[in-house]
C-alpha cells in the first residue's frame, strides 16, 4: 500500500467520517483562527516563563474542527516529516488527545519540541487548504501538535514505542541534537544497541544550549530524552569523537554503524574592525552560557555580560533569542541591526511579533561595520551604514546594498553577532577520508545519508548547514532506515 | 568517573590532582588540555594535561587557586568525583629535534611546560628551561622540569630562591651564551608577551601557548579568540599554541581582564558561603 492509499484508508474510517458529517465546511470555514494565550509582555520581558502558554482543551477542540479533513490534505506535503495531519487534528476534536499524540510520535520524535519551534508558516501551515484555497489564515497546526504532545507529557501516560528484541548490533550516535535523537528513538525500536556520545555535559544539542527555555523548557526536552532511556537507548556526555575516542577506537569496540549529527556549532564573525573587543561575543556564546552554563540563575559559577544597551546582529532565530535574552538579563535598551528588512527575515514569523511587542528596536536595513571601544578596550559604540536591496541573489531574496555616506554611529555597551554559524569541524578532521564540501559540510547520499565512508551516515545541521530542528529530525529518521537496510545486508554476507 | 586518585599540594596554591580518565590518558598527547566543572553550578574551565599514565588510565593537573572555578578544583580530595571532564583538546605540540631549545615557563604555566619539555628531550633537543615565579613558594615543578632538561635556570621576581629577577633575564642570559634554535614561552599573559619580546629581538622562532578565557572548548563560542598575525583564532581548536611572535597579546589581556569584576566578586562570595558553611 502506498502512501496516498493509506491515507485514503485511515480517513474512511467510520468516527472521521461521522466527524466530517456532524459539522457542514461552511461552519468550520467561518470559524476563527485561535489566538494562543502568552504572558503579557510588560511581566514576560523580564522572566524566563515561557511566552506561549498553550491553548486549553476548548480552544483546542474548536481550532481542530476548524479543518475539514480534506480529502487531499496538502498540509502533509508541507511537512518534513510528513505527519498525518488531519488524522491527529481530527482525534484532538473528537477529544481523543493521547491518541492525537500517538498520531504524531508515528512520524516526529518530538512533537512537543516541533510544536513549539517549527517555521509553521513556511511548512505546514503554508500548505493548509485554508491558506491555498481561501487565502485565509490556515488550522493552527503547531499549536495543534504543542498540545497533544504537551498534554501526553502532562498526563504522565506517555506511549513508550514498542521495541524489537535486542539484535546486539551495537551502533553510535555522535551528538544529542535533534537529529542524533531521531536517529537514536528509531534504531532503538528495531532492535538496535544505540549508544548517543555528546560532547558537552548536557544532552540535547541546539534545543539545551541554543533555544531559551521562554521558548522551550528543558523540561520539555528532558521528557522526549527520557522516553529514548526508557526504550533503552544509552548516553554519553563529555565524549568527543574524534578527541576523546575516535571512530577506528569505536569500530574496535564492537560499533558497527555511525550516525553523525554533529550539528552546526562554529559561530561565524564578520571580520570587521573591533570585533574583537570586550564585550563582543557570539550568540553561541551569549546562549551558551546562559541557557547551558545558567549563567542568569543565583549561585552559578558563570558569568555573563549584562549590557544596559545591547545590540544583535542578525535577524535568524538565533539573533531573536539572543535579543529577548537581553531584555530578561534586565537590558534597558536593545536593538536587532539586520542589513535586510523585515520581510527577509528568516526568523519565524512569531519570533519577530514577540519580540516587537516586548520593546526590541528593529534597525532593519542596516548593517555594522566597525565597533569602537574605549580606553580599556571595552565595546561602547557601533558605527552602522545605511543598506538598500538591489537585485534578487541565487536564493531569489534581495540581496542589500550598502549607500555610501550613509555611515552613523550608535551606543551599544554589548553586541552580540548572530551571523550565522558553520559544520563543527572536529569529527571531520578526525577522519581525513571522509568527503567534505568547501562548506565543511559533510557529503552524504541525498537519498541514503550515507557518506563516503560506508558505515558512517550523517545528517542534520553537520550536511545542510544552519537549518531546522525538524529537517534534522527527518534526516535522523532517513539515516536510520537506511543504516538498517545497509546493516541488515551487511549481516547476510 | 573521574575519580580523584592522589592529591599533592607544590604550595598552598599550586595543588597536583590525579584523575581516573582512561580514555583521555590513552588519546591525549603534549600539549592537549581538558574541560573541567566541578559540582553542578560550576564553571567549564581548560587546565592543560600536565602528565598522562596510560597503564594506570589516569591523567594528573596542575591547577593555581586564582578563582571560584580554580579553587573547587584544588578543593577536591581523593576519592572525590569531578563532575565533568573532557578532552582531550588542543593541537598536541609540533616535537622534533630542533637542536637546542630554550623552555620559558612562569608561574603555573610550568605545569603544561612540563610535557612538552619531556616530549623535546625524548625527541633529541637539548633543553635549558627556566622557570620563574614572583617568590620562592611559587616556584613548582622545579624537579620534574630538572629530570628532562639538560639545565635548568630558576629566577624569582623578590630573589627569595634562585636568581633575582624576571624571566627575560633569565632568558637573555642564556641567549647571550649559546644559539637557540626554538622557544617555547608559557606563562601569564604579560609574561608571555615580554619573553616573546626578548626572542623576536635574537629572531629565535618561538611558540607560546595562551591562557585565554574559555567557555565551551569545542569551538563552539569564540570566547577563545586572538589575533593572530592579523587573523581571528580560537585557541581552543586552532591553538592553544601559536607563534608567539605574531599574538596580538595586547589584544589578548585586554579580553582576559573582560569578566574580571564578576570573578572577583563570585570569588568572595564563594568564600563567604564557604566560611559560614563552617561555622554551622
Ligand atoms: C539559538 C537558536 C535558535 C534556533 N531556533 C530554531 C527554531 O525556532 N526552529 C527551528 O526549526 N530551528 C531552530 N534553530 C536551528 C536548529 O536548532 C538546528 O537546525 C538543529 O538543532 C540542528 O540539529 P542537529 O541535530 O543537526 O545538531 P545540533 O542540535 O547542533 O546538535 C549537535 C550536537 O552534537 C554535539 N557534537 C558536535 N561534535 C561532536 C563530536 N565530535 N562528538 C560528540 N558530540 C559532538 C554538539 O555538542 C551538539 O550537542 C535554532 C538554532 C539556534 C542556535
Ligand atoms: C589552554 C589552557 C590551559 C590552561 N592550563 C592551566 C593549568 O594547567 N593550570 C592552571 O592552573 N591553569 C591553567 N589555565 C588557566 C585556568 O584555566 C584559569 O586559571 C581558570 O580558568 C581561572 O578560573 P577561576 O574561576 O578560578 O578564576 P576566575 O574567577 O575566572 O578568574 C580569577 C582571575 O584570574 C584571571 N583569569 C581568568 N581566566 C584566566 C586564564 N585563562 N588565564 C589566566 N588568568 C585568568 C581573571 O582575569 C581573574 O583576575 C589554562 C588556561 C588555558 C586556556
Ligand atoms: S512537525 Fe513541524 S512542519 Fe510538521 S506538522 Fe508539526 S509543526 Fe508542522
Ligand atoms: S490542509 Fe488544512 S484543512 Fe486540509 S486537512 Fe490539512 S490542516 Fe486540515
Ligand atoms: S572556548 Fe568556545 S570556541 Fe574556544
Amino acid at each position: 500500500m502506498n502512501n496516498s492509499e493509506y491515507l485514503k484508508q485511515e480517513r474512511a474510517a467510520a468516527w472521521r467520517d461521522d466527524l466530517r458529517k456532524a459539522k457542514k465546511n461552511k461552519e468550520r470555514t467561518s470559524l476563527a483562527r485561535v489566538k494562543m494565550p502568552e504572558a503579557p509582555p510588560i511581566e514576560r520581558a523580564r522572566s524566563y516563563v515561557e511566552v506561549n502558554s498553550g491553548l486549553t482543551p476548548e480552544q483546542a477542540i474548536n481550532e481542530a474542527s476548524r479543518c475539514i479533513d480534506c480529502a487531499n490534505p496538502t498540509c502533509i506535503s508541507g511537512c518534513p516529516v510528513e505527519i498525518n495531519i488531519p488524522k491527529f487534528v481530527k482525534n484532538i476534536e473528537r477529544g481523543e488527545f493521547l491518541e492525537a499524540a500517538k498520531v504524531l510520535k508515528e512520524t516526529n520524535a518530538l512533537p512537543a519540541v516541533c510544536g513549539r519551534v517549527c517555521p509553521q508558516e513556511k511548512q505546514c501551515e503554508a500548505s493548509c487548504f485554508y491558506q491555498l484555497k481561501l487565502n485565509t489564515e490556515p488550522v493552527a497546526i503547531g499549536y495543534l501538535e504543542r498540545f497533544a504532545a504537551d498534554f501526553e507529557q502532562q498526563s504522565g501516560k506517555i506511549s513508550i514505542p514498542e521495541v524489537a528484541p535486542s539484535n546486539g548490533i551495537k551502533v553510535a550516535v555522535i551528538g544529542s541534537g535533534p537529529a542524533g535523537l531521531a536517529f537514536a528513538g528509531d534504531m532503538a525500536k528495531l532492535g538496535y544497541d544505540v549508544v548517543i556520545l555528546e560532547a558537552l555535559h548536557e544532552i540535547g544539542g541546539v534545543l539545551k544550549y541554543g533555544i531559551p527555555e521562554f521558548r522551550l523548557p528543558n523540561s520539555i526536552v528532558d521528557v522526549e530524552i527520557e522516553s529514548l532511556r526508557k526504550m533503552g537507548v544509552k548516553f554519553e556526555t563529555n565524549f568527543i569523537v574524534g578527541k576523546t575516542a575516535t571512530i577506528d577506537d569505536l569500530r574496535e569496540e564492537g560499533f558497527k554503524g555511525f550516525f553523525v549529527g554533529s550539528g552546526a556549532g562554529l559561530p561565524r564573525f564578520m571580520n570587521i574592525p573591533g570585533e574583537n573587543l570586550v564585550g563582543v561575543l557570539s550568540s553561541n556564546e551569549y546562549l551558551t552560557r546562559i541557557n547551558l552554563m545558567g549563567a542568569s540563575s543565583q549561585g552559578m559559577d558563570t558569568p555573563v555580560v549584562r549590557g544596559k544597551k545591547v545590540a544583535v546582529i542578525g535577524g535568524g532565530n538565533t539573533a531573536m533569542d539572543s535579543v529577548r535574552t537581553a531584555l530578561r538579563l534586565g537590558a534597558e535598551k536593545v536593538s536587532i541591526i539586520y542589513r535586510r528588512s523585515l520581510e527577509e527575515m528568516p526568523a519565524r514569523v512569531e519570533e519577530v511579533k514577540h519580540a516587537q511587542e516586548e520593546g526590541v528596536e528593529f534597525l532593519t536595513l542596516n548593517n555594522p561595520v566597525e565597533y569602537i571601544g574605549d580606553d580599556k578596550g571595552k565595546v561602547k559604540q557601533i558605527r552602522v551604514q545605511r543598506m538598500e536591496l538591489g537585485e534578487p541573489d541565487s536564493s531569489g531574496r534581495r540581496s542589500p546594498v550598502a549607500v555610501d555616506g550613509s555611515e552613523y554611529i550608535i551606543d551599544a555597551d554589548t553586541v552580540v553577532v548572530s551571523v550565522g554559524v558553520s559544520p563543527n569541524p572536529i569529527l571531520p578532521q578526525s577522519l581525513p577520508q571522509l568527503k567534505v564540501s568547501r562548506w565543511g559540510t559533510i557529503e552524504v547520499d541525498p537519498d541514503t545519508l550515507q557518506s563516503s565512508i560506508p558505515d558512517i551516515f550523517a545528517g542534520g545541521d553537520i550536511v545542510r548547514g544552519g537549518a531546522t530542528v525538524i529537517l534534522a529530525m527527518g534526516d535522523g529518521r532517513k539515516a536510520a532506515a537506511s543504516m538498517h537496510q545497509y546493516l541488515t545486508n551487511q549481516t547476510k554476507k | 568517573m573521574n575519580k580523584v586518585i592522589s592529591k599533592h599540594y607544590y604550595s598552598e596554591n599550586v595543588v597536583s590532582l590525579e584523575i581516573e580518565a582512561p580514555r583521555i590518558a590513552k588519546a591525549r598527547r603534549a600539549g592537549h588540555f581538558v574541560m573541567v566543572r566541578v559540582g553542578n553550578t560550576g564553571e567549564r574551565i581548560p587546565l592543560t594535561i600536565s602528565t598522562a599514565n596510560v597503564e594506570r588510565g589516569t591523567i594528573t593537573l596542575v591547577v593555581q587557586k586564582v578563582g571560584v572555578s580554580s579553587r573547587k578544583i584544588t578543593e577536591l580530595e581523593v576519592g572525590d568525583e569531578v563532575t565533568d571532564l573532557v578532552g582531550p583538546l588542543g593541537q598536541a605540540t609540533h616535537v622534533e629535534n630542533f637542536g637546542t631549545i630554550l623552555a620559558c615557563g612562569g608561574g603555573v604555566g610550568v605545569a603544561p611546560l612540563l610535557p612538552i619539555v619531556e616530549e623535546l628531550k625524548k625527541a633529541g633537543n637539548k633543553v635549558i628551561s627556566v622557570i620563574a615565579a614572583r617568590s620562592k613558594d611559587l616556584i613548582i615543578l622545579e624537579d620534574q622540569i630538572r629530570q628532562h632538561s639538560d639545565e635548568v635556570i630558576v629566577m624569582t621576581d623578590d630573589g627569595s630562591y634562585g636568581k633575582k629577577g624576571l624571566i627575560t633575564e633569565g632568558m637573555e642570559e642564556v641567549i647571550n651564551r649559546e644559539k637557540i634554535d626554538q622557544a617555547v614561552i608559557i606563562g601569564p599573559g604579560i609574561m608571555m608577551k615580554f619573553a616573546a619580546l626578548t626572542t623576536k629581538k635574537h629572531n629565535i622562532p618561538s611558540i607560546a601557548s595562551l591562557n585565554t578565557i574559555m567557555v565551551d572548548g569545542t569551538g563552539m563560542c569564540g570566547a577563545c579568540r586572538v589575533t593572530v598575525g592579523g587573523k581571528t583564532r580560537f585557541v581552543c581548536v586552532d591553538g592553544p599554541e601559536f607563534d608567539a611572535h605574531e599574538v596580538d597579546f595586547d589584544e589578548m589581556l585586554m579580553r582576559l581582564s573582560g569578566y574580571r569584576e564578576d570573578e572577583i566578586k563570585a570569588d568572595e562570595q564563594y568564600l563567604c558561603v564557604s566560611k559560614n558553611k563552617g561555622k554551622a
